[in-house]
C-alpha cells in the first residue's frame, strides 16, 4: 500500500506540475524513480518534521501540491502544531502519508504506534481523515486526492493486504462503501478492519445472522448520509477500528447518529482501550489482544444478539 | 558571552539619536493601534520598525492593488505579537485604511493580536505560534525555486521566538538547499517576556550559530536606517548561501520609558495616564 501510494505521488506529479514530494528520513531509495526524473520537485529533509510541515505548508500557500510521508506518529503528534497551524488554518493542499498506521509496527512498540491518529487528525478544521482497505483502493483515493481543496491525512495499513475493493466501487472522499448489505446487524469499519469485518459477517452468516458492512474509509468528512439511512432497523450497531476507542471512528458515528436525532439500536465499540499497548508481536497478534481479528468480531456479535 | 560587539554597543545607544519623521509617523500608526485595543506588544512592535520600513520602503517588490500578484517578494513576520509594527506599513502603503487601527482587536476587526493571512491583504502566513515562519518561509523560497521565479522570502523573528527548535530545523534546511533568496532577520532586542534573554535563554554567540548552520550571517543596528538600507542593497539574492541579519534593536523603541524595560514586553490594558504618556514620549523621541 505504501509504495502503490508513492508510485502514485510520482505518476501524479509526471501530470501536474504542481505535485511535489517530501519526505523526512525514509528508507533507502525511496520514491527513487522520481527523484531520478525530476530532482526539482523531489525533496528527503531529514528527521525535522516540524519543518518538513511548515515547509510543505509554504510551497502550498505558493500554489504547489506537497505530498509529505514519515511514520503515522512523528507525521502527527510530532509536529501537531505545525500541522493545525501552517496546513489546517491556512487550509492548504497538503497530503499527509502517514506509514504504519494503528498497530502496523507492533514490533517496535508505542512510540511507533498510532492509535490516536483519527482523533487527534479529526479534530483539526479542515482536515480530512482517510484510511483506505487496500491498495487498489488507495489507487483510487490518490486519484481523488489531486484536486481535494484542503488538506488530507492519509492513513497507511501494513502493505499485502487482501484486496476487498472493486473498480466499480465509485470511490469518492467522503462517501461510505457498502461491501455487504445489512440485516439484524451493520458492522462500521475503516482501513485493515473493514477485511476483518467482512470475514466475520461470513462467519456470522453461516450462523444465520444477516450482517452488513460499511466500510468508511473516510473517517472525516463522515457520510452521515450513509449512516442515516443504513442504521434505523438494524438489532445492533457494532463499529471496528484500529484505534482507541477515544475519538475515533466509533466516537464519530455516535456524534454523527446523535446529532442527527436517530434512534439508536444496541451498539458495541470495537477498538483499543485507554491504555498504551504493552506488548510486540504482529499487527494480528495486536488485533487479537484487543478482539478485532474475524472470529472475535463474529462472537462478539452473538453474544451482543443474544 | 562573548565580547559585546561595537555593533551591540551602539544600538543599546540608539535611543540616544532623535527619531526621524518616517520612524516616527510609523510609530504614531503603532500606537494609534494599541490605543485602538487598548492592548498590544508595544515593546516587541517598536523594535523592529525600521527594519520594516526599510524592507517595505526600498527592498521588498509588492503592489498593494494586487497584494497577490505572483512575482512579489513574500514577508513573513514570525514574531506575530509584534503584528502592529507590519499593520503600520501595511496602512502606510495602502493595503489597508488608516482607519482600520482603530479596530485592533475588536470583535469585527480585520487585525487581530496576531496576523491572519485570509483576512488582511498582505499578510502572507498567519503567525503568532512561535516558530513557524522560518520554514514557511523556506518553503516559499523552494516554491519560487521549483517555479522559476525570482521571488525573494524575508522572514522577520523575535529572539525569544528562536528558542523554538523548529527555527533550527528550518536553519538546516535552508543552509542545505541554499536558499540563497531567503532572509532571515532576528529582531535582536535582548527581552523576552520573562526577561532579558541572557537570564531566560542566551543566545549569544548568535552570528555565529547562524553561520554554523551554513548561512551568511550579518550583524547590524536595526535602528540605523542607512546601514540596513546599504545592507539589503548589498546581498547577492543570487549567490549560493540564505542570509541571516542579526539586527541588534531596543525593545520599545520611541517610548523612552519602555526602551529595554521587561515589563513592556505587551500591556493588556493602558491606563488613561499611560496613553496619555506613550503619545507624548513619542512626539519628543
Amino acid at each position: 500500500m505504501r509504495n502503490t501510494s508513492l508510485n502514485k505521488v510520482h505518476e501524479l506529479a509526471q501530470k501536474d506540475s504542481r505535485v511535489v514530494f517530501i519526505g523526512s528520513d525514509l528508507g533507502v531509495g525511496t520514491l527513487k524513480a522520481m527523484k531520478a526524473e525530476m530532482p526539482e520537485r523531489f525533496f528527503m529533509e531529514g528527521v525535522a518534521e516540524q519543518n518538513v510541515i511548515g515547509m510543505a505548508a509554504g510551497m502550498a500557500m505558493d500554489g504547489l501540491i506537497p505530498y509529505v510521508n514519515t511514520i503515522a506518529p512523528f507525521i502527527t503528534r510530532r509536529c501537531y502544531e505545525q500541522v493545525a497551524v501552517d496546513v489546517c488554518v491556512h487550509n492548504l493542499p497538503v497530503r499527509l502519508i502517514a506509514n504504519g498506521g494503528g498497530v502496523v509496527y507492533a514490533p517496535l512498540g508505542p512510540t511507533h504506534l498510532a492509535i490516536e491518529d483519527f482523533a487527534i487528525m479529526r479534530a483539526l478544521p479542515n482536515m480530512a481523515v482517510v484510511a483506505v482497505s487496500d491498495a487498489e483502493e488507495m489507487k483510487r483515493l490518490m486519484d481523488a486526492s489531486l484536486d481535494w481543496k484542503g488538506p488530507i491525512y492519509i492513513r497507511l495499513a501494513k502493505g499485502g493486504d487482501p484486496v476487498i475493493s472493486q473498480p466499480t466501487d465509485d470511490f469518492k472522499i467522503g462517501k461510505a462503501i457498502l461491501r455487504r448489505e445489512p440485516g439484524r446487524v451493520l458492522m462500521v469499519s475503516t482501513g485493515a478492519t473493514t477485511e476483518r469485518c467482512l470475514k466475520a459477517a461470513d462467519i456470522l452468516a453461516e450462523a444465520g445472522i444477516t450482517a452488513g458492512v460499511l466500510h468508511m474509509h473516510t473517517v472525516k468528512p463522515l457520510d452521515c448520509e450513509a449512516l442515516k439511512a443504513l442504521v434505523p432497523g438494524r438489532d445492533l450497531l457494532v463499529t471496528v477500528e484500529e484505534h482507541l476507542l477515544a475519538g475515533g471512528l466509533g466516537s464519530a458515528i455516535l456524534e454523527c447518529l446523535v446529532d442527527c436525532g436517530v434512534t439508536l439500536p444496541k451498539v458495541k465499540r470495537l477498538g483499543l482501550p485507554d491504555s498504551f499497548t504493552k506488548e510486540y508481536g504482529s499487527q494480528d497478534s495486536m488485533f487479537e489482544t484487543y478482539g478485532l481479528k474475524a472470529e472475535q468480531i463474529a462472537t462478539t456479535v452473538r453474544t451482543a444478539l443474544a | 558571552m562573548s565580547q559585546e560587539s561595537a555593533i551591540r554597543q551602539a544600538a543599546r545607544q540608539a535611543e540616544a539619536r532623535p527619531l526621524d519623521n518616517r520612524s516616527k509617523h510609523l510609530r504614531r500608526l503603532v500606537v494609534e493601534g494599541l490605543l485602538g485595543g487598548g492592548r498590544g506588544h508595544i515593546g516587541s512592535s517598536m523594535s523592529p520598525i525600521e527594519i520594516l520600513r526599510v524592507l517595505y520602503d526600498e527592498v521588498m517588490r509588492f503592489d498593494p492593488a494586487q497584494p497577490k500578484w505572483t512575482g512579489r517578494d513574500r514577508f513573513i513576520l514570525s514574531k506575530g505579537h509584534g503584528c502592529l509594527a507590519q499593520y503600520a506599513l501595511l496602512v502606510d502603503k495602502g493595503f489597508i485604511a488608516r482607519e482600520t487601527l482603530g479596530t485592533f482587536c475588536k470583535k469585527d476587526s480585520i487585525l487581530g493580536g496576531h496576523p491572519e493571512a485570509n483576512k488582511i491583504p498582505g499578510v502572507e502566513a498567519s503567525t503568532g505560534a512561535l516558530g513557524h515562519g522560518l520554514s514557511i518561509g523556506v518553503g516559499m523560497a523552494l516554491a519560487a525555486r521549483v517555479q522559476k521565479r525570482d521571488s525573494r522570502v524575508f522572514v522577520v523573528m523575535g529572539d525569544g521566538e528562536i528558542n523554538e527548535g523548529s527555527v533550527w530545523e528550518a536553519a538546516m534546511s535552508a543552509g542545505k538547499h541554499r536558499l540563497s533568496n531567503l532572509v532571515a532577520i532576528v529582531d535582536y532586542n535582548k527581552i523576552q517576556s520573562y526577561a532579558f534573554t541572557d537570564e531566560v535563554q542566551p543566545l549569544d554567540p548568535l552570528p555565529e550559530k547562524w553561520a554554523a548552520f551554513g548561512f551568511d550571517a550579518i550583524e547590524v543596528d536595526g535602528h540605523d536606517v542607512e546601514a540596513l538600507s546599504k545592507l539589503f542593497r548589498e546581498l547577492r539574492y543570487d549567490g549560493d548561501k540564505p542570509t541571516a541579519i542579526i539586527a541588534h534593536t531596543v525593545k520599545g523603541r520611541g517610548v523612552p520609558f519602555a526602551e529595554h524595560q521587561p515589563s513592556w514586553h505587551h500591556k493588556n490594558k493602558f491606563t488613561d495616564e499611560e496613553v496619555r504618556a506613550i503619545a507624548a514620549a513619542l512626539e519628543d523621541a
